[in-house]
């Protein structure tokens, strides 16, 4: 349980995001269910790489190597780089609702139906 | 290791809480602060990771400077009033997401995880390891993980020239 607990929150909060994603209508608050996403795949990256053992750990336990034992960060250096990309995201994200809001007076996402038209 | 469980089940409620307020609150901006909330809760969980180096991060990037960007997008949108509607899809996506959630609960606690602490010595290697995190990020981003560090960094040019080319007056 003392690993798992971090999974399920991490599971409920991706639920709930997805929730917001799909289910809503106002553009930013889709961007904010994002993030939220992203929040939850990170927890689960850290906590995989606090509490799983890898597998070249498993086969070298005796002696384990430096480089060995840096294998158990792989999942902390992992979230940064998703730290980054939602940083690119959120920036491109918002620059693109912005220019939406220009051309539509709105944020409703409901009313990008341009193409459909 | 109480204070360890009851720190964690206190920062989750918080977690879970302000996610919820999130996704259904009325108020776009009430909205965004339970956002810089969830940001900091989950920061507190880095920590509770022995993740110091991340948590930090948290507070810089999301707390600090993904929150003002959307503030100040809703700030310019002026669409606070007319708040945050469900669309007509609500009621599948909640099922949908029910059910992922159910998915998700069920594999993770059915799945035999290979842990670290219930290897021989498994303690001693979790102290060694992640003793001074901080450290070992900055060798394992300079050496193994050198080529995509670099393209993070070519990836947040290019989005800043896009950023500023969508927003630009015509």
């Amino acid at each position: 349980m003392e690993f798992e607990k971090f999974l399920l929150l991490s599971a409920i909060l991706f639920c709930i995001g997805l929730y917001g994603a799909l289910g809503r209508r106002n553009a930013i608050t889709v961007l904010m269910s994002l993030e939220i996403m992203f929040i939850a795949v990170i927890l689960t990256a850290v906590a995989i790489s606090r509490y799983v053992a890898t597998q070249a750990l498993t086969s070298d336990l005796a002696n384990p190597s430096e480089a060995t034992m840096q294998t158990l960060l792989t999942g902390q250096t992992f979230a940064l780089f998703i730290i980054v990309v939602a940083a690119a995201e959120i920036a491109l994200g918002l620059a693109i609702v912005i220019a939406f809001y220009r051309s539509k007076e709105t944020i409703d996402i409901s009313q990008a139906n341009s193409m459909s038209e | 290791m109480l204070f360890h469980d009851l720190l964690f089940w206190v920062l989750a409620t918080i977690t879970i809480s302000s996610a919820l307020g999130v996704v259904l609150l009325h108020n776009l901006f009430r909205a965004a602060l339970l956002l810089v909330l969830l940001f900091l809760s989950i920061a507190g969980h880095f920590f509770l990771l022995t993740a110091e180096f991340l948590g930090v991060v948290q507070v810089l990037i999301y707390a600090g400077a993904i929150s003002i960007l959307i503030i100040f997008a809703i700030m310019l949108t002026q669409n606070v009033q007319q708040g945050n509607l469900p669309n007509k899809l609500q009621f599948p996506v909640l099922f949908v997401s029910l059910a992922l959630a159910g998915i998700l609960i069920f594999v993770l606690s059915n799945t035999n995880w290979n842990l670290v602490q219930s290897l021989p010595q498994g303690s001693d290697i979790l102290n060694i390891a992640f003793h001074n995190t901080t450290d070992t990020l900055a060798k394992l981003l300079l050496t193994n993980f050198a080529l995509p560090f670099s393209t993070a960094g070519v990836l947040l040019l290019a989005s800043l020239i896009g950023a500023l080319s969508l927003v630009r007056e015509k």
